[in-house]
């Protein structure tokens, strides 16, 4: 990962809603990584997926109506 | 001469070798606990755990793996749907055939100001969903019916009192302690709204697992019993209101659940209805060799495809538990003898207090083991007489 500045990530509630959306982009091929939950975003101890930008609308797409999404974020502060 | 287990419906055994083979996978390199870390151990304990849901969903038919809660067992499963949704002035309807499980509960709801109907099934143990019908009020809030006793292995129509229960839009709750695994379950089918499960039967896993599937929006209904951490919302003092955290606190017995989910595999891999129909007929050969025999009575209805491998009987002048001895002593084999924490089932089918011996096969055993069986009762029988 060379520029951190091109990846968002997409946080849920719970680690199972992460790991719900992990097999949907799976299935779908779209490139994700599961990550834990950066610092500056949240205390909580959860974990996230991360997307490349370029990416970011179809994976959302994707996601839509299938897995309840907290919120998207910059991956970097 | 080696033992022979006949009592399934407490607990399914053996387990498939898969079972043991996930719980030491877990044990030995995963060990973590899941949803509570981001590092990929604690990713891959909740994945177990993710799957395991994803595995259930495809065995009773439900959408979303989210929507399955998973408990320690069905009683847990019983309680959170029967205490966390019946309110003081709520009226329920039950079954004569429930298992304390689900009774206990109800009785419990009943001091509390709940209202309780229960139909009286006929002597096989089979309830009438006409009865259920008829016993609709006004305030009727739910029914809560088991799938099949864990005494007679009586099949209920859940179906029928389904459909019932949706044109009155009632919550229609299913005990399938019994029946997940060697029975067909839809829950969209069946109008199911809340189903509740064990691990440890036919579903293979071992003791400490179960489940409750909720559909989709009940749980805004549904009182969570037991709060605490659940891994999310880490900076609220208050308990998460969705699915399935909501009914999820403190660690999960993950180990468990491992091996839980190589059992539902196994299930789905053999397939129910190869179950169901080995089952059956292990169920017809015993059935028909003790039936004839004299002093035996059998309980339950004669049509082997309407029960679960579920066999009660007695033998005349004998109390069950002295049989039960017999069996386990001279022949090694292990039966289950008394009431089966069933009492109302037991006054249904005339055989309160005294109970029934109790046979309950698996998909492991064999018509040798039947065969063995038949010879056994034949000789404890004629002794008898």
């Amino acid at each position: 990962m060379k520029d951190k500045k091109s990846y968002d990530v997409i946080l849920f509630k719970a680690v199972s809603y992460a790991l719900k959306a992990e097999k949907i982009l799976k299935k779908e091929n779209l490139p994700h990584k599961l990550i834990p939950v950066p610092k500056h975003i949240s205390s909580d101890c959860g974990i996230c997926l991360m997307v490349h930008l370029d990416m970011k609308d179809q994976v959302l797409t994707a996601l839509q109506d299938k897995v309840d999404i907290e919120n998207v974020r910059p991956l970097t502060e | 001469m080696s033992i022979i287990y006949f009592d399934n419906a407490a607990t399914s055994w053996p387990k498939p070798p898969e079972v043991h083979a996930a719980m030491q996978k877990y044990l030995k390199k995963i060990g973590a606990n899941p949803g509570r870390s981001g590092h990929r151990l604690s990713v891959e304990a909740a994945r177990i755990i993710f799957d395991t849901r994803e595995k259930l969903v495809q065995l009773f038919n439900v959408d979303d793996p989210l929507q399955i809660v998973m408990t320690k067992n069905a009683t847990e499963a019983l309680n959170i749907a029967i205490l966390g949704l019946l309110k003081p002035g709520d009226h329920v309807i039950t079954s004569s055939m429930e298992h304390n499980s689900a009774m206990r509960p109800l009785r419990a709801m009943e001091h509390r100001g709940v209202n309780l109907t229960v139909i009286t099934c006929d002597q096989d143990g089979l309830i009438d969903p006409v009865k259920v019908s008829a016993a609709i009020q006004e305030n009727t809030k739910a029914i809560f019916v088991t799938h099949a006793s864990n005494v007679t292995g009586t099949v209920m129509p859940v179906a029928d009192i389904g459909r019932i229960a949706r044109k009155h839009a009632l919550v229609f709750c299913v005990d399938a302690a019994q029946t997940a695994g060697c029975c067909p379950i839809d829950v969209k089918e069946m109008n199911i709204d809340l189903l509740a499960f064990t691990g440890h039967k036919s579903l293979f896993g071992p003791s400490g697992t179960g489940g409750l599937y909720i559909r989709e929006g009940l749980e805004k209904r549904i009182e969570p019993l037991c709060v605490g951490g659940t891994g999310s919302r880490s900076e609220s003092e208050e308990q998460p209101d969705f699915m399935p955290d909501r009914y999820e606190a403190g660690t999960p017995n993950t180990v468990g659940i491992a091996g839980l989910q190589a059992g539902v595999d196994f299930v789905l891999s053999e397939g129910v209805d190869q179950i169901n129909s080995r089952e059956e007929e292990l169920v017809k050969t015993f059935m028909e060799g003790i039936k004839g025999l004299a002093g035996v009575t059998l309980y339950g209805q004669t049509d082997t495809h309407k029960r679960t491998p579920v066999v009660s009987f007695n033998i005349a002048g004998m109390d069950p538990a002295a049989v039960a001895l017999e069996l386990d002593e001279r022949f090694k084999i292990m039966a289950r003898s008394g009431i089966h924490c069933a009492p109302s089932a037991h006054k249904t089918i005339g055989t309160y207090p005294q109970g029934t011996v109790r046979f309950s096969f698996s998909y492991f055993n064999t018509q040798e083991q039947i065969a063995k069986a038949i010879d056994a009762i034949r000789k404890i029988s004629r002794r008898k007489k």
